[in-house]
């Protein structure tokens, strides 16, 4: 980067791209040509900044400036002031929504303040598509150093001590799991980059592979030299293009650059890697039933033992961890055990990538260190709930996990906490609700996406999550009673006791979550058959507001079942056993004139 | 050793035993639904699916599976504490609420592992009305596939492909609609199934049943117009007895002749006879073949491959097409007593073939399939008009409320009822081989076999070789029974891995002992194995042991066909095959 | 000898082609019904039949793995096909009444295509741009924060 005045970085992640950041890139590129600045000011597409809610982000190096929500049509203005004149753009700085003030720098703004980036070091720094700006932050050099040293063991022995966890759920610590692996005899192993993201509002590892696919492809080979493995396999999901493309074209580069293929640095070790599709199942994230699937199978788990350290793809010994998991293994080794197991809590070391996301007002994608409270998540980095709206849950571990509340708002966060507050760290999702969720729907809402996922293998899941969802579905149409709530918790229990995986092991928990902290409203739909966040259409009923009934009939000639009676110039009035709650009238109305109770 | 304690009660096993097999060897039974453990045929089904199997291991987080947790040194493990009563219960509930309750009508009630776990677990009622599966039910010529009451075991789709390497059916789908069909949810009639009923025989509940054909024989015989003969294979004999509270493996021949007197049936033969007949004209094709190739032609297709077995016929059309020159064009016994039966024996009574109604009482379920092939046929009416199952069978002997324990032993009818002990080890799968050197060798040698019994040519390895001595000529045998062994078998010899003069090839585990339509074994081989030896038993006690031999088929060829591989015979007792490869086609209603 | 189907010599050669970039090894079933589905759009079952053939395995199999993906369809994709986002970050922002409105605005149910073959609707989970939820996708164009008020603007874009 030395010889430039200036970098823009823009944002290539997917979120951007979707809106139109190639534009931006192509106008700024075409700009300084005209201005002859191109020489000066490097154009650089970078992988995901993480500040989703407010892309396509632009930011200015050496000064850090973070302009967002930029258009192709502001580049001429940011070129001309910025570059040339030396003036940020203060129309498109961040605003600090309770200052109102505009934030300079990144560094400035809470978004970032609070994060701590391991994982996501090189996301939104370097070009993901070039392996020399990789190299540049240091890249290969934990594989290099590893290879010289020529000590798996020490390797193994780094992990285990730095107290990695896997980041995929589990929890599992890498340096053992890696050591397994090592121990366990084959004539071939296997790596196993799992890439098969699939929790729904989560998508930290296709940031990763989208911003610095380099640093998976050297933590796979460095995980093959301690292991013994020569193959190593990514398994992604085919709905992930971009970062598709880009790991293509990182393992062709690394390859051109000796890092990958036969003899990797004259070190005698040879490593490849290859690229396997997923194709849309969630229940492939379990490691045996990524196997399968990479087997060409219906992607079905296995009971474990054996596990796969031991019989795992073609029956050979095979080590699986996930991207997030990858992404910190080369700092750690070069940064020693010493330095990342200061990060974090007792158990939990390091850092997690979180996808906040839902009613926070900075959704996007942080990184932060274990140990971090909610409330520093949610109000510090999250910038508060949405249109300040009161909190009500937040959800991590998507479908395998629950709900927190309130009261879990000061717990730090690590895995044996989240565990004990009834949720699970899972793969990074968080969802913040506030007081328009209902949390009945949000259950059935996660139950809805366990049924379409199960596997169908055993009973349990396959038959008991689709009663699970059957019985909310009823309590949501107000038909619950008093013993479906029984029946409930006991079937959830029974799952999670009973099923073969992971999947089904913790499919019920956002059920058990919420019936445990939100029971109030689950009696109100079945006593009162209220649903108090007006979501559950059929708990509602429209009512006309006298004093604002204008009786100008729009209602009543929208209604597409005439429930509304009422003539010209008088009140109107709906008769509920008609209405089928379609919710027209309450749009059509101009005049607030109707309401849901 | 590891040293455990299952509900209080400490005991040792070896390393790698599981939970399940631990706990039955202190006696405590826990019960299963989807595992099945065939060990002598390394048939093995624990996917772990079906969970009604879980048990309590003190220190563990959830609950364990019995039937593929191995134990550990100083286990501590509860099968029916509460907590695993409960989850059991909660499952098996579960189960039932996706499970038409049609057991009135449903040909498994009184023999289904289901239905047999329900009423252990004092199951009343299902807390859960939510939907159930709903498939469409298919009617094959032998099997009906009523998927609605799968349990996805797996054990179906294990034998079809792990086994058998037939490949009709597979679980498709995912999540609740998951279930095991065919492809693209096509008929059965569609697909490469052979009909070898294997899938039935492991299946737990109603989901995989015969197409039962009682009602219609009881029909026929309430039709005063109609002469109903009855033919009975080998291996019926040494199962039947199971139905009604016999050891297994206990003979009820004389019995059973007993009771189809009694269900009404005009005359009560012997498929052994047929078996006879079937030597007499493999045996012919053997030495023919044999003969044309010493003398130097070098075209004559060997090996020769047995072809009485209809499952293996199938397979062979379906994935060997090329190779469906090889195989004996005998008819299988079946089918040579019924041709004969509607030819000799009805000119002996002096009536029409269309007063005649064949029946036969099968092990298998291809055999139905076998009889309603329309080759033989003449002029739509079928050589074999009702093949029943020894299930059935016994089923008809309850109807008739017969007591079949104190039944009078009697014998077959003649002429078609007479048999030696080479038609009897057709049962076992060796035995057609076996018989047919009896009879080759001694035509071929034109000595007398001074040892009846080729033990080399016994067992139940799955593929098997032998070399025997015709008077100096080596004769080499190769055997599989089971359809997986016999592709390789087949296989090899495309490769020209290996060389074989003859073949024997049955396509169920163990032979027509352990057939499609023989009383369930439930997981048990040593009931088949049983079966197997009281084949032998019945073999070794006949006065007769070599088909050609037989009195009453050397009369009837004196009297009707001549000799083996005359014109006559070839139009009664041979057949061809089809190229069913292009049979899979298909058949979308869209 | 062939299986009898009825699909064009080329359309058999195109997916033999497919299955020798791949060494017809059986383990390579997903990748080969990824790209199958490429070409062809769908994957019809005469297609699955050819597969099935050139891969050796039990048409059965291929069925069964092709009915396990969601990725993988029977049923040809519309001109359109439009995707709805119903992972959380969506669905906590109104996904649930986007994909109700395009059922209404199109009359067809997610996994249907509609009778003129222009557009198809699904659903799918999570594409990421969670921070413009709820997305909508449209072939590989991504719209984002869509209200229920849109979809008739998205419809009209593409109606011809």
């Amino acid at each position: 980067m030395a010889n430039y005045k200036y970098h823009i970085l823009i944002c290539g992640g997917t979120g951007c791209n979707a809106s139109n950041a190639l534009g931006i890139i192509d106008n700024f590129n075409s700009i300084l040509k005209e201005k002859s600045l191109d020489d000066d000011v490097q154009v650089i597409k970078t992988g995901c900044f993480g500040f989703c809610e407010k892309g396509p982000i632009v930011k200015i190096m050496p000064d850090n400036t973070f302009y967002t929500q930029v258009t192709p049509n502001d580049c001429l203005e940011i070129v001309e002031e910025h570059i040339i004149k030396g003036r940020r753009v203060n129309r498109l700085l961040y605003e600090n929504p309770e200052t109102k003030e505009h934030v300079e720098d990144s560094k400035h703004m809470g978004f970032y303040q609070k994060q701590l980036r391991v994982a996501l070091r090189n996301c939104g720094f370097i070009n993901p598509e070039n392996i020399d700006e990789y190299i540049a932050q240091d890249g290969y050099v934990a594989l290099a150093t590893a290879l010289e040293r020529n000590n798996p063991a020490e390797i193994i022995d780094t992990l285990k001590k730095s107290g990695l966890r896997g980041r995929g759920g589990g929890g599992f610590p890498t340096g053992l799991k890696w050591e397994f692996a090592a121990k366990s005899k084959g004539d071939e192993k296997y790596v196993v980059c799992n890439a098969d993201e699939g929790d729904p509002g989560a998508f930290m590892d296709r940031s990763i592979l989208e911003g610095d696919p380099h640093t998976v492809l050297e933590a796979m080979a460095i995980n093959g030299f301690a292991i013994g493995s020569h193959v190593g396999l990514i398994y992604i999901r085919a709905e992930y293009p971009l970062a598709i493309k880009r790991l293509q074209i990182a393992i062709d580069q690394a390859r051109e650059y000796g890092l990958l293929g036969e003899n990797i640095l004259d070190s005698g070790f040879s490593f490849d890697i290859e690229l396997k599709y997923g194709a849309g199942a969630f229940v492939c994230g379990e490691e045996t039933a990524l196997i399968h699937s990479m087997e060409g199978h219906r992607g079905e788990p296995t009971f474990k033992p054996p596990f796969p350290a031991e019989s795992g793809y073609l029956g050979k010994p095979t080590n699986v961890n996930n991207v997030e998991t990858y992404a910190n293994i080369p700092v750690i080794l070069n940064q020693g055990w010493e330095w990342f197991s200061k990060i974090g809590t007792e158990k939990s070391k390091g850092t997690k990538v979180f996808a906040l996301a839902g009613k926070v007002n900075n959704v996007g994608l942080i990184e932060v260190p274990m140990g971090i409270t909610l409330r520093e998540i949610i109000y510090e980095i999250g910038g508060g709930i949405k249109d300040g709206k009161k909190f009500k849950a937040v959800q991590t571990g998507g479908p395998s996990g629950g709900c927190l509340t309130e009261k879990h708002l000061d717990t730090p966060i690590d895995y044996d906490n989240l565990l004990a507050s009834g949720s699970m760290m899972g793969s990074g999702g968080m969802i913040v609700m506030d007081e328009d969720d209902c949390m009945v729907a949000i259950a059935k809402f996660y139950l809805e996406f366990t049924v379409e996922e199960s596997c169908g293998k055993c009973n349990p899941c396959r038959i008991g999550n689709k009663r699970l969802y059957e019985i909310l579905e009823k309590i949501t149409e107000g038909n619950g009673t008093a013993e479906d709530l029984e029946i409930l918790r006991n079937l959830s229990v029974t799952i999670k006791d009973t099923s073969l995986c992971g999947l089904g092991q913790t499919s019920p928990n956002p059920v058990l979550s919420t019936l445990d902290n939100f029971i109030e409203e689950y009696e109100e739909h079945v006593n009162d058959k209220k649903c108090r966040s007006g979501v559950c259409t059929s708990l509602m009923q429209y009512f006309v507001v006298p004093e604002n009934c204008t009786g100008c009939t729009v209602c009543a000639r929208n209604c597409p079942v005439n429930a509304i009676e009422g003539e010209r110039k008088q009140v109107h009035f709906i008769h509920q056993d008609l209405c089928i709650k379609c919710g027209v009238c309450y749009d059509k109305c101009k005049f607030n004139a109707i309401v849901i109770k | 050793m590891i040293k455990l304690t299952i509900d209080k009660k400490t005991i040792e096993v070896e390393k790698g035993t599981t939970i399940l097999k631990a706990a039955r060897q202190i006696g405590i039974e826990i019960p299963t639904l989807c595992y099945l453990e065939l060990e002598d045929l390394n048939i093995k089904n624990k996917p772990g699916g079906c969970r009604i199997c879980v048990v309590e291991v003190e220190g563990r987080r959830n609950l364990a599976p019995a039937c593929v947790t191995e134990c550990t040194e100083g286990m501590v493990v509860h099968t029916h504490n509460v907590r695993v009563l409960n989850a059991r219960r909660t499952v098996l509930e579960l189960i039932l609420s996706d499970h038409p309750f049609d057991c009135l009508v449903c040909a498994k009630s009184g023999n289904c592992d289901l239905q047999d776990l329900a009423i252990k677990m004092g199951v009343r009622e299902i807390p859960y009305d939510g939907e159930k599966s709903t498939f469409i039910k298919d009617f094959s010529p032998s099997i009906i596939r009523d998927i609605d009451k799968c349990i996805m075991c797996r054990r179906c789709e294990m034998m079809c492909n792990d086994f058998q390497t037939v490949g009709a059916l597979s679980a498709i789908n995912r999540g609740f609609d998951a279930v095991v069909s065919t492809a693209f949810e096509q008929l059965l009639e569609k697909s490469p199934c052979t009909y070898c009923g294997q899938c039935i025989a492991v299946c737990p509940v109603g989901a995989l049943t015969e197409n039962d054909h009682t009602g219609r024989v009881i029909r026929a015989i309430a039709d005063p117009r109609k002469k109903v003969i009855v033919q009975t294979a080998p291996a019926v004999r040494a199962a039947l007895g199971e139905e009604f509270g016999y050891e297994p493996g206990t003979l009820v021949t004389g019995k059973m002749a007993a009771a189809l007197r009694e269900i009404g049936f005009d005359y009560v033969f012997d498929t052994d006879w047929a078996a006879d007949l079937t030597i007499w004209e493999e045996g012919a094709e053997l030495l023919d073949r044999l003969t044309r190739f010493l003398n130097g032609d070098k075209d004559v297709p060997l090996p020769l491959m047995t072809s009485c077995c209809p499952a293996w016929v199938k397979f062979f059309e379906h994935h060997f097409p090329e190779m469906s020159k090889i195989p004996s064009t005998a008819k299988s016994p079946q089918q040579m007593f019924g041709a004969i039966a509607k030819s000799y024996f009805v000119e002996k009574l002096g009536i029409t073939r269309e007063e005649m109604v064949v029946v036969s009482i099968m092990p298998c379920v291809a055999k139905k399939y076998e009889s309603s092939r329309p080759e033989f046929a003449v002029d739509d009416n079928p050589d074999v008009d009702f093949a029943l199952t020894t299930r059935e069978l016994a089923a008809m002997i309850r109807q008739h409320n017969i007591d079949f324990r104190s039944l009078p032993e009697e014998d077959f009818d003649r002429p078609l009822g007479e048999s030696t002990g080479a038609g009897v080890i057709f049962g076992a799968t060796g035995g057609v081989i076996e018989a047919a050197c009896r009879t080759a060798y001694e035509v071929f040698t034109k000595k007398p076999l001074a040892k009846i019994d080729f033990e080399e040519l016994r067992g139940l390895e799955g593929i098997r070789s032998a070399s025997i001595d015709f008077d100096g000529l080596e004769i080499k045998i190769g055997i599989a029974h089971g359809l997986g062994n016999a592709r390789k078998l087949l296989e090899d010899i495309k490769a020209g891995r290996s060389e074989y003069h003859a073949i024997e090839i049955m396509a169920c585990p163990g032979g027509c002992i352990n057939g499609g339509g023989q009383p369930l074994h439930h997981g048990n081989f040593d009931v088949v194995k049983a079966r197997w030896k009281a084949i032998y038993e019945e073999d070794a006690n006949k006065p007769i042991r070599k088909s050609h031999e037989n009195p009453e088929v050397i009369r009837m060829y004196e009297e009707y066909l001549g000799e083996p591989m005359s014109e006559l015979s070839h139009k009664l007792l041979h057949t061809h095959y089809f190229d069913r490869r292009s049979d899979i086609v298909i058949d979308l209603e869209k | 000898m062939s299986v009898k189907i009825a699909l064009k010599e080329e359309h058999i050669k195109a997916i033999r082609d497919i299955c020798s970039s791949f060494n017809n090894d059986p383990g390579e079933l997903i990748n080969v019904l990824h790209k199958s589905q490429d070409h062809f759009g769908y994957l019809p079952a005469e297609v699955q039949e050819v597969i099935a053939h050139e891969l050796r395995i039990p048409v059965a199999k291929v069925f069964g793995v092709v009915t396990f993906y969601s990725f993988f369809t029977m049923i040809p994709k519309g001109k359109y096909p439009v995707s709805i986002c119903m992972g959380t970050a969506c669905y906590v922002r109104g996904a649930e009444k986007v994909l109700d409105e395009f059922k209404k605005q199109l009359g067809i149910k997610p996994g249907e295509t509609s009778e003129d073959g222009q557009f198809s609707l699904s659903s799918l989970r999570c594409v990421g741009a969670c921070g413009l939820a709820p997305v909508v996708m449209v072939g590989e164009k991504v719209y984002g924060r869509v209200s229920t008020e849109d979809v008739k603007k998205i419809i009209a874009e593409y109606k011809e």
